[in-house]
């Protein structure tokens, strides 16, 4: 794929990565479908319906019938890219994820579009922060949570080349290109930004970016973190972070997420069970109030500011 | 083969399955029996006079769908795919056991020739229309059957897909509600009312037949009208009996999920030859 044109600032807005891509994969195999609940302009799929009309399945504001029809396309053989905001998608339609999709195990990708709190101003009916912890859970359904845009147009290629139910994260939340040399997206397996030896800081999604930041900073101050990028939450990778919490003996796990039950969650219960360390979960603790992304993200100290002074409160933890 | 042997053959197979069913439910001491006897006619015509299916070849592209909506009703369902030859009958005297493939809601990943999980309630229409828009895609000339339950058109996933298939002029696509009238607790009329149900469907862009789900020529005239030149979908609402074919159990709510002791077990057997 040719590098996704950025914007003028140098960040880009990940749904052409996902739109670029699904339009390649559906010129290469017919068997790809799209399903959407009126979401074509959300989900930048206005060229993907002008290629292929036929192909765009648009069932209206009804999400539980948009992924039941999903399960059904599978069935009949389609591979069906379920594309609407994660909210809808997640919270109106939980039941038929469990059910039609993970519980009965089918070929469906499902596109969760303007996760987190990208719908900024819209408020919490909009925002999406629950669907970890809504998504953890269910058995069969790999989890991916692409950082940037080469990771989204990977993660859609290996969900389109896999057989069996994904959920993609994906956000119009502004995010750079992450520099990293000789990249394989491989689900289950973490991507070491930067090593360190004082403290790990776990990211995923679009706030990886701050994560690296952060360690940047905190490097200024001669603190040596470790910054990995967790692009699967289903597979995780369990032994980079033990290993983590080994060897450098502290953890922050940053999510745009409710820090309830997410990301965050998962990574605490894995090193209660395997090695405790001192730890904290940044994210969000519920309800935001209205307000632009950038705005809730310094709210709640998702900035590399932010991820830096929570990094210190638990290295003070860690020597105490 | 004459229809009236047809119709026989049918008949056949709906007793085996009442017998069958119920002693399932008699051994597991679980089960929705009430449910079962209500649609038993109905899968029983799709399976042995209507569908095109290969059990040696339950993924065949080709094959019809029938999905069981109201996936409770597992009586009526497991002993169909046993009598279609889809696994042998000792498999059935596993029904609802610890391990058993024969779970309580049926799962595909388990058993052979069940085309998705349902249980939950409004979840298999949508499933079938998103098969029959997949035969459309794909021109297929293979035909989706889905079975819901009368108190099952309450939850509001059905009218979504409902509004979407009358949209999409889907003449491959055919609908059978068991028109029971009791559901759960009570009646569904003094419940949620659903009448009048065939104006409901021709408001939403469908063909509709009402038929006496227990007549297997009518069943059988009404399922096997080839679907060529159709555009519209067919509801085929099948007014039926709740616990039909057993005396004790027949209109009566209760034996939703009643299970029978030895004794009814025995009256039963008696009245189902």
């Amino acid at each position: 794929m040719a590098a996704p044109a950025a914007k003028q600032d140098g960040y880009f807005d990940c749904r052409d990565a996902w739109a670029e891509t699904l339009e390649s994969l559906a010129q290469q195999d017919p068997r790809i479908v799209a399903v959407v609940n009126d979401s074509v302009g959300s989900s930048k799929l206005g060229g993907f319906q002008k290629k292929f009309p036929d192909r765009l399945i648009n069932v209206g504001i009804a999400e539980q019938n948009m992924v039941g029809v999903g399960a059904g396309l599978a069935n009949g053989g389609r591979i069906p890219f379920v594309s609407a905001a994660s909210c809808f998608l997640t919270g109106r339609a939980l039941e038929q994820v469990k059910a039609d999709i993970a519980y009965a195990n089918f070929n469906v990708k499902l596109v969760g579009q303007s996760s987190g709190v990208a719908y900024g101003e819209l408020g919490p009916t909009h925002h999406s922060i629950e669907d970890f912890a809504w998504l953890r859970p269910l058995t069969n359904l790999t989890v991916l949570v692409p950082a940037d845009p080469w990771e989204t147009a990977e993660a859609v290629r290996w969900a389109a080349a896999h057989e069996g139910p994904v959920f993609i994260r994906l956000s119009r939340a502004p995010v750079p290109q992450l520099d990293v040399a000789n990249r394989v997206f491989q689900p289950g397996k973490a991507e070491m930004l930067r090593d360190g030896r004082d403290i790990t800081l776990i990211a995923t999604g679009t706030t990886v970016h701050l994560a690296n930041a952060a360690a940047q900073g905190l490097a200024a101050d001669g603190v040596s973190a470790r910054v990995l990028n967790l692009s699967s939450l289903n597979p995780m990778d369990e032994t980079t972070i033990i290993a983590a919490a080994q060897e450098t003996g502290a953890v922050v796990t940053i999510e745009e997420a409710s820090v309830r039950g997410g990301f965050g969650g998962a990574v605490a219960e894995l090193l209660a069970t395997h090695h405790p360390v001192p730890m904290e979960i940044m994210g969000f603790p519920g309800f935001q109030p209205t307000g632009s992304i950038k705005f809730l993200f310094e709210r709640n100290g998702l900035t590399p500011d932010g991820i830096a002074a929570a990094a210190r409160r638990v290295l003070s933890r860690k020597r105490a | 083969m004459l229809k009236n042997d047809i119709v026989d053959t049918i008949r056949d197979k709906a007793l085996w399955m009442r017998r069958r069913a119920f002693t399932m439910i008699h051994d597991a001491q679980l089960g929705h029996p009430g449910g079962d006897f209500s649609a038993i006619d109905i899968i029983a015509t799709l399976y042995f006079g209507v569908m095109r299916y290969d059990p040696r070849k339950p993924d065949m592209a080709e094959r019809d769908r029938f999905i069981m909506s109201k996936g409770h009703a597992t009586g009526a369902l497991y002993t169909a795919l046993c009598a279609a030859g889809y696994y042998p009958e000792d498999w059935l005297s596993t029904y609802m056991q610890p391990e058993s493939l024969l779970n309580g809601h049926p799962n595909r990943n388990y058993l052979p020739g069940v085309e998705t999980n349902t249980g939950p309630l409004g979840h298999g229409l949508p499933v079938a229309l998103g098969i029959a828009i997949a035969g459309q895609l794909t021109h297929s000339d293979y035909r989706t059957f889905v079975l819901v339950g009368d108190g099952e058109l309450q939850e509001g996933s059905n009218w979504e897909a409902a509004m979407a298939a009358g949209n999409r002029k889907l003449g491959n696509f055919t609908l059978i509600v068991d028109r029971n009238r009791l559901q759960q607790g009570m009646g569904t009329e003094e419940t949620n009312g659903l009448d009048p149900l065939d104006d409901k469907f021709l408001a939403f862009g469908w063909d509709v037949e009402m038929i006496d789900g227990h007549d297997i020529q009518a069943l059988l005239d009404v399922l096997t009208a080839r679907p060529d030149g159709r555009s519209k979908p067919l509801c085929i609402i099948a007014n039926t009996i709740k616990g039909n074919g057993v005396s004790f159990m027949e209109n009566k709510a209760s034996w939703h999920h009643g299970v029978p002791n030895a004794e009814q077990f025995d009256i039963a057997m008696k009245e189902l030859v």
